[in-house]
């Protein structure tokens, strides 16, 4: 059967060349270059309204650009083979649960799909991913009835099962306590380490960027302004960069 | 547009019959479909081709009577019943009832990005959503129309009977409808009703897929999903009619 490679083959590179999109008639994306090693953990950051969701879904191939191209393991992400060679996994912004599937339904759903594993082989598999985020016990409910931040973790846990070679995350800890944070920042590392997927986190978070990034890189407007070491975008002079990473809540 | 619609239906056909070896480890959704083809319609069904069965004898039973042809009438009711009204009005309550209920759940797994979340899992939504509702309401809706033409013709022998104006006793009405039915007849309807199916599965599904925009988009594709369906059930009906006429 057309499905999924069976066993994880190490993370690929990813190459962005060119990119432009516009949606509804504005640009979106203005020319994004990019090129990410393979099993790197690279951090996109910028302001809201960036571009940033726009480009993970160029880079999963769920949008097709107007000019430019992305290269997923040297073949093209539009091709229609590569999905059937390399693994991949996206959490979403919104999580994008099945709503009419319970927690662990969604979360064993590739396995599931795909004929991976015998069920009750999935079954373990879920429940050790479920308490990797810390939602031991909420295998039943529904979607609909969890909060955002357990279904963006729910999500996460979704993304992990999978074992890709190439992760997207959007914005994964957006809606955490710092603590679950934490914990969600060490699975990613983790799972870096063990699998050495590629992995591409969209963030916001400072501590999470500055703290797990092997490079990261800082978008405005739809154009990478660096990419760059933490350290050595910590050292920029940029004023764009420096403006946005300095921010922070002052009494006037 | 209308016609943009129907081109994209039918590519979309052309990709769920493409999915068509993957049918047997997709049954437990084919399953839960049926289920919910009969729950949501038997009853209405039931209900609906009764009365239709029942009117038909009364508009058409006085008048024949009078000519002195009511021996006739079972067997008017009973072509009608199942070469034309139970196909066309089952088709058009289960797109009403069912079209609907897919357009809508397709369409708000659009919007809510359940669909692009599949798609990243490589898990493909023309097999995993469009088939078992495709193959579902393929086997349901002949199954559905088998059941209402033989509701509609017990409506059409209860008016026979109890009504004084119509000059016909129950044996007489049977006898009348079995010399006219032939089986070729009710296999003639429940031909139509397998394309009806198609049209309501693959144009729901489109239209689902389709959605654009948030919850108003949704309203949006169920509106058309159901208006469009039934636009082309009855084009089809007439074309198929024409096809099979002397079958
Ligand atoms: N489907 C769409 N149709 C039209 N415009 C869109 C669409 N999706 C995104 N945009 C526009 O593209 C721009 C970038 O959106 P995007 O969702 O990528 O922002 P973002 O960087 O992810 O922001 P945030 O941090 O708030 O999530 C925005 O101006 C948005 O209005
Ligand atoms: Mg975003």
């Amino acid at each position: 059967m057309k499905s999924a490679p069976t066993s994880n083959g190490g993370g690929v590179p990813v190459v962005i060349r060119g990119l432009h999109k516009s949606l509804a008639g504005q640009p979106v994306l203005c020319g994004v270059d990019l090129a990410i090693e393979p099993g790197e953990i690279f951090v996109i950051m910028g302001p809201s309204g960036s571009g940033k969701s726009v480009l993970l879904r160029h880079i999963i191939g769920l949008t097709s650009p107007d000019a430019g191209e992305v290269l997923i393991g040297g073949e093209s992400i539009q091709s229609p083979s590569v999905r059937d060679r390399i693994r991949m996994a996206m959490v979403f912004q919104s999580g994008a649960l099945l709503n009419s599937l319970t927690v662990a339904e969604n979360v064993g759903l590739y396995l599931r799909e795909h004929a991976l594993l015998p069920p009750a082989q999935i079954d373990a598999r879920v429940a050790e991913k479920l308490a990797a985020v810390g939602l031991t016990g909420q295998e039943d409910k529904l979607p609909g009835e969890l909060s955002g931040g357990m279904k963006k973790r729910v999500a996460i846990a979704r993304a992990l099962v999978v074992e890709p070679q190439l992760l997207l995350y959007d914005e994964p800890t957006s809606e955490l306590d710092p603590m679950m944070a934490a914990t969600v920042s060490r699975e990613i590392v983790a799972l870096q380490r063990r699998l050495h997927v590629t992995s591409i986190i969209v963030s916001h978070d400072r501590d999470l960027a500055f703290g797990i990034a092997h490079r990261l890189a800082i978008i405005r407007e739809g154009r990478i302004l660096c990419v760059g070491t933490p350290e050595a975008v910590r050292a920029l002079p940029d004023a764009g960069v420096r403006e946005f990473l300095d921010a922070n809540f002052k009494h006037a | 547009m209308f016609f943009q619609d129907i081109g994209q239906a039918v590519l979309l056909f052309c990709r769920a019959l493409r999915q068509w070896p993957a049918v047997w480890r997709e049954r437990q959704k084919v399953w839960e479909q049926l289920h919910e083809i009969g729950n949501a319609s038997l009853f209405m069904a039931c209900l609906l081709a009764f009365f239709i069965g029942g009117v038909l004898a009364l508009q058409t039973g006085p008048v024949m009577s009078d000519r002195g042809v009511s021996n006739f009438i079972g067997g008017m009711v009973g072509l009608a019943m199942c070469k034309e009204l139970g196909p066309v009005m089952m088709a058009v309550l289960i797109s009403g009832r069912i079209g609907s209920a897919m357009a809508a759940e397709i369409g708000s797994m659009q919007v809510y990005q359940e669909i692009d979340a599949l798609r990243t899992m490589n898990i493909d939504p023309v097999r995993y959503l469009v088939l078992p509702r495709l193959v579902a309401i393929v086997v349901g809706l002949p199954l559905l129309v088998l059941f209402a033409v033989v509701v509609g013709w017990m409506g059409g022998a209860l008016v026979c009977m109890s009504n004084p104006e119509i000059n016909l006793t129950y044996n007489g009405y049977m006898n009348s409808l079995s010399n006219m039915v032939r089986v070729g007849d009710v296999a003639n309807g429940l031909i139509k009703s397998i394309a009806f199916a198609v049209v309501i599965g693959v144009v729901s599904c489109h239209q689902g897929l389709n959605t654009i925009g948030g919850p108003r988009g949704v309203g949006r594709s169920v509106t058309k999903a159901v208006v469009n369906s039934i636009v082309m059930i009855l084009m089809l009906d007439y074309v198929l009619t024409r096809l099979m006429i002397r079958l």
